[in-house]
């Protein structure tokens, strides 16, 4: 079992922003609360994926809510333990191991704050592999798991048990409507798997990755190499595009953020135009008026310099970036994951989703 | 009318007298530890050079990094009560978390947690603890501490469960000093938190600089209104210091670019300010500078103020030229700062510094040519080389366009500049080694509205954007700008993901003329 450092929370900041493709929130305050908790002599555990034993009771858990709420109502702290607890008290059978919903961004610290609190180790994978802004786009949902009865719980105290929602939107339906009553941002712990059903359908080793890409980026800017170009290489992704933000539109549209940033290219990509369509994270890379990366992939913007991870919300005009295109796992490009988590989940049901890897020949029209 | 305008850096103190538009003089001095004696001296050598009748200046404008310098160096901090009302909410995270422990030291790490604070929609996390603020006053009384700085959660929504727990604090504490972060900050709560504990701490720092900018005005036959310059470029009247001093933290590199901006009459272009020790390069849009998108780090605290994007290379007046292992020569970071005028060849020193070399190739004229007259041409060529491939380097990284935009050079170790920096044009402006105090002296009056606004009951993202302009417009003329004059210079609408109901955080800032001027 791997043991946290405080050095591994900072390159899982850095790491999980990248994984966030511009939305999962930004994971600074849960860094802070990480670090405080192993400040406290609380020791944050990893267990691999493949070493939890087959009848072990797993929670996966996560923030839910609007990520500026978070940074101005800091979360009480424990609000992830008291899920866990209720759904103990619940299911009559104590919680042997947690794992993360989300690795990309903020979702990425609360699992290993609640298991240090909770004394329990966390499982080395997630249910997405990057950020999605819904509960049921995660491959624990799509491969089958009923994610009720679960626990949301707020700051105040308050706890909620959803006993049983007929489909997993309805959950999310509901969760959503509860957490706007509760403040704007609480904690969701879903009903308990088991290992065997982990192992098989959680996206694999997702803390060793974000933290080693985050430990990759701060290694290249030490040496004054292109962090880019290292991402790139450690997440077998390429650079798409280079350029500067010319236009930039974000509409809300039933409580989720859209719209879209149209890119002039520098470097090599001089005398070309880019588009990202944004809806929470950056869904679809559109260059020359062709669709080059779709959702499940990850599009990821970078500042051109740093290579630290542009969020939505910090998009600017004129911002010099780099755009790249990293594949997600194969268990999000099935046909039922791509219902769920591809195009026509985004509304983009025009789009046919094709693996990045396949796009260079450029005859996918827009 | 005239304007005098001062700038009070960490190693200079300037002025400028200006009639309108034009800069009559400049004048630049040292910066002395009293403050008021430096700023006497420049403002008097100011005055003579332009043989101006000291009855005839209506206003005086002061920029100063002397705040930020003190928490950059740790000094002049006083302790700070620091009150959070936000119970049972951040309780995992204690004030000043974040900060380097110096400087929480410095500050005396006095971190209270009180029930309280709001939900983002409005309503009360918590009533006020008032029986914890009057225990928490025992304890500021016991301590001795002479400062306060309250933060609610949601305060930049409503304002008001900070100042009811300042007023009951000020029943047990009639002396302390209170400071309120909804007078600060914006949402973003450790940031908006910091920013007033940073700004308590410097509360004792304030009165004492603002008393010795009066005196010093006050001696010179001075007695018009002055002003201070705040981080976006704009004025603040200096009673508003007193109690606001970090909103002064990046008037520097502001009214530097500001200043630029008005002696060239460019409005978009690339400003260079090269000092002593280090340049500064940050970009003009629409004569404004450029904000930083992301956070913006003082002396190691994290605050969320809006601040100039300006990029910072070790390459000044003063940079040491040497060569390295490889045979190639190098031009800083180090420097010898201040004490160019006694180290450097030219001035009789034995440092080979970029100064030197701009004299030895003959882009400068000062000190004592003959002493750098045995430098060989390939120190030369080299040196040159490596120091037009820095500013290259950092003009291209603020450089947001690829329109041919001027390259402007100001502060006093400009004459590092070449004509031409790739494709683009240098301009130098006169007086430029006084563009800070010219930034000062022109500087507007702000207001400013970021709250949330929620899209409800027929109310459009149109409405609530005129309605946040009305609001700010109001607040500017309330502090002394002229209503014709007031142009919107910001606006920003974020909407909220992941909430029904459609709230969008509007961010709306206008700038307008200071009354009185006749410009």
């Amino acid at each position: 079992m791997r043991v946290v450092t405080e050095e591994d929370i900072d390159a899982l900041e850095i790491g999980s922003a990248i994984l966030g493709t511009g939305g999962g929130g930004n994971p600074y305050i849960g860094k802070l609360r990480a670090k405080q908790v192993l400040r406290e002599g609380r020791p944050m555990r990893i267990l691999p994926l493949q070493a939890l034993p087959d009848d072990a009771k797993v929670v996966s858990l996560g923030g839910i809510g609007a990520p500026l709420v978070s940074h101005e109502r800091i979360k009480e702290g424990r609000e992830g333990l008291r899920c866990v607890r209720a759904l103990e008290e619940r299911f009559g059978f104590r919680i042997d191991a947690i794992a993360c919903e989300e690795i990309g961004g903020q979702n990425s610290m609360e699992p290993l704050i609640i298991a240090a609190l909770a004394g329990l180790p966390v499982v080395d994978c997630d249910g997405m592999g990057r950020a999605f802004p819904e509960m049921q786009m995660t491959t624990y949902s799509i491969y089958g798991h009923c994610s009720t009865p679960s626990v949301m719980c707020d700051c105040h105290g308050n706890v909620v048990t959803f006993d049983h929602a007929v489909s997993e939107l309805w959950h999310e339906k509901m969760a959503r409507a509860c957490v706007v009553a509760q403040g704007g941002s609480s904690t969701l712990a879903s009903a308990p798997m088991d290992g065997i059903f982990v192992k098989r359908f959680a996206i694999p080793d997702s803390y060793t990755k974000a933290i080693s890409l985050g430990r990759t980026v701060r290694a290249a800017q030490k040496r004054h190499e292109d962090p880019v170009q290292a991402i790139c290489a450690f997440e077998h992704g390429k650079q798409v595009f280079t350029g500067k933000i010319v236009d930039l539109k974000r509409h809300l549209k039933g409580g989720f953020v859209r719209g879209e940033a149209i890119l002039d290219g520098f470097d090599g990509f001089q005398g070309d135009t880019a588009q990202i369509d944004i809806q929470n994270e950056y869904l679809v890379f559109t260059r020359n008026g062709v669709v080059e990366v779709i959702v499940p992939d990850l599009v990821v913007i970078l500042d051109n310099d740093t290579g630290e991870a542009i969020s939505t919300e910090m998009l600017r005009y004129g911002q010099r970036v780099g755009v790249l295109a990293l594949p997600c796992h194969p268990l999000l490009r099935s046909p039922e994951a791509l219902k769920v988590v591809g195009p026509s989940g985004f509304g983009l049901g025009h789009l046919t989703y094709r693996p990045m890897e396949e796009t260079d020949r450029k005859d996918m029209p827009a | 009318m005239l304007r005098l305008g001062i700038d009070v850096g960490g190693t200079n103190t300037d002025a400028v007298i200006m009639r309108g538009r034009e800069v009559l003089s400049g004048f630049k001095a040292s910066t002395t530890q009293d403050v008021t004696s430096g700023v006497v001296e420049a403002l008097e050598g100011a005055i003579s050079k332009a043989g101006a009748d000291r009855a005839e200046i209506g206003n005086v404008m002061i920029g100063t990094t002397h705040f930020t310098n003190a928490v950059i160096e740790r000094k002049h901090i006083n302790p700070v009560a620091a009150i959070r009302l936000g119970l049972p909410a951040t309780a995992c995270l204690p004030p000043m978390v974040d900060w380097p422990d110096d400087l929480r030291e410095a500050v005396g790490n006095h971190g209270y947690l009180v029930r309280g604070g709001y939900e983002f929609d409005g309503r009360e996390i918590a009533p006020l603890d008032e029986e914890e603020i009057d225990r928490i006053g025992d304890d500021i009384n016991t301590r001795k501490i002479k400062v306060a700085a309250i933060s609610s959660v949601f305060s930049p929504i409503n304002q008001a469960m900070e100042t009811a727990a300042r007023d009951r604090l000020l029943q047990k504490c009639p002396d302390v000093s209170v400071v309120l972060s909804s007078d600060i900050g914006r949402i973003g709560l450790l940031e908006r938190e910091s920013a007033a504990i940073m700004n308590a701490s410097l509360l004792a720092l304030s009165d004492r600089t603002v008393e010795a900018f009066a005196e010093a005005l006050k001696s010179a036959g001075l007695t018009c209104p002055f002003y201070i310059t705040q981080n976006d470029g704009t004025l603040m009247a200096a009673d508003m210091v007193r109690r606001f001093p970090v909103l002064t933290f990046a008037s520097g590199p502001t009214n530097s670019m500001r200043g630029a901006a008005f002696l060239t009459g460019e409005r978009d272009g690339i400003v260079v300010d090269i000092g002593g020790t280090t340049t500064d390069v940050g970009a003009l849009q629409h004569g404004f500078p450029r904000q930083a998108a992301t956070v913006v780090d003082i002396g190691g605290v994290r605050t969320n103020f809006r601040m100039p994007d300006v990029f910072s290379i070790g390459l000044g007046g003063g940079s040491l030229v040497r060569r390295n292992a490889d045979g190639d020569i190098t031009v800083g970071p180090q420097s010898v700062g201040y004490r160019i005028t006694s180290e450097a060849l030219v001035f009789g020193g034995d440092t080979m510094t970029a100064t030197d070399i701009a004299i030895a190739r003959g882009e400068a004229d000062f000190g004592d040519r003959a002493a750098v007259a045995g430098i060989d041409t390939a120190t030369l060529d080299g040196a040159r080389a490596a120091m037009t491939g820095m500013l290259e380097r950092a003009v291209e990284r603020s450089r947001i366009s690829p329109e041919p935009i001027p390259v402007i050079a100001v502060g006093g170790g400009s004459i590092l500049m070449p004509d031409q920096l790739g494709d683009l044009k240098v301009i130098r402006p006169e007086n430029f080694a006084v563009a800070n105090a010219v930034g000062a002296a022109i500087a507007q009056i702000s207001g400013e509205v970021d709250r949330i606004f929620s899209l409800e009951n027929g109310l459009t993202r149109d409405i609530c954007l005129k309605q946040a302009e009305e609001e700010a417009t109001k607040k500017a003329v309330e502090s002394g700008a002229v209503a014709e004059t007031i142009e919107t210079i910001e606006r920003e609408d974020v909407p909220l993901a992941y909430l029904p109901g459609n709230a969008t955080r509007i961010h709306v800032k206008v700038v307008g003329e200071m009354g009185g001027l006749d410009a």
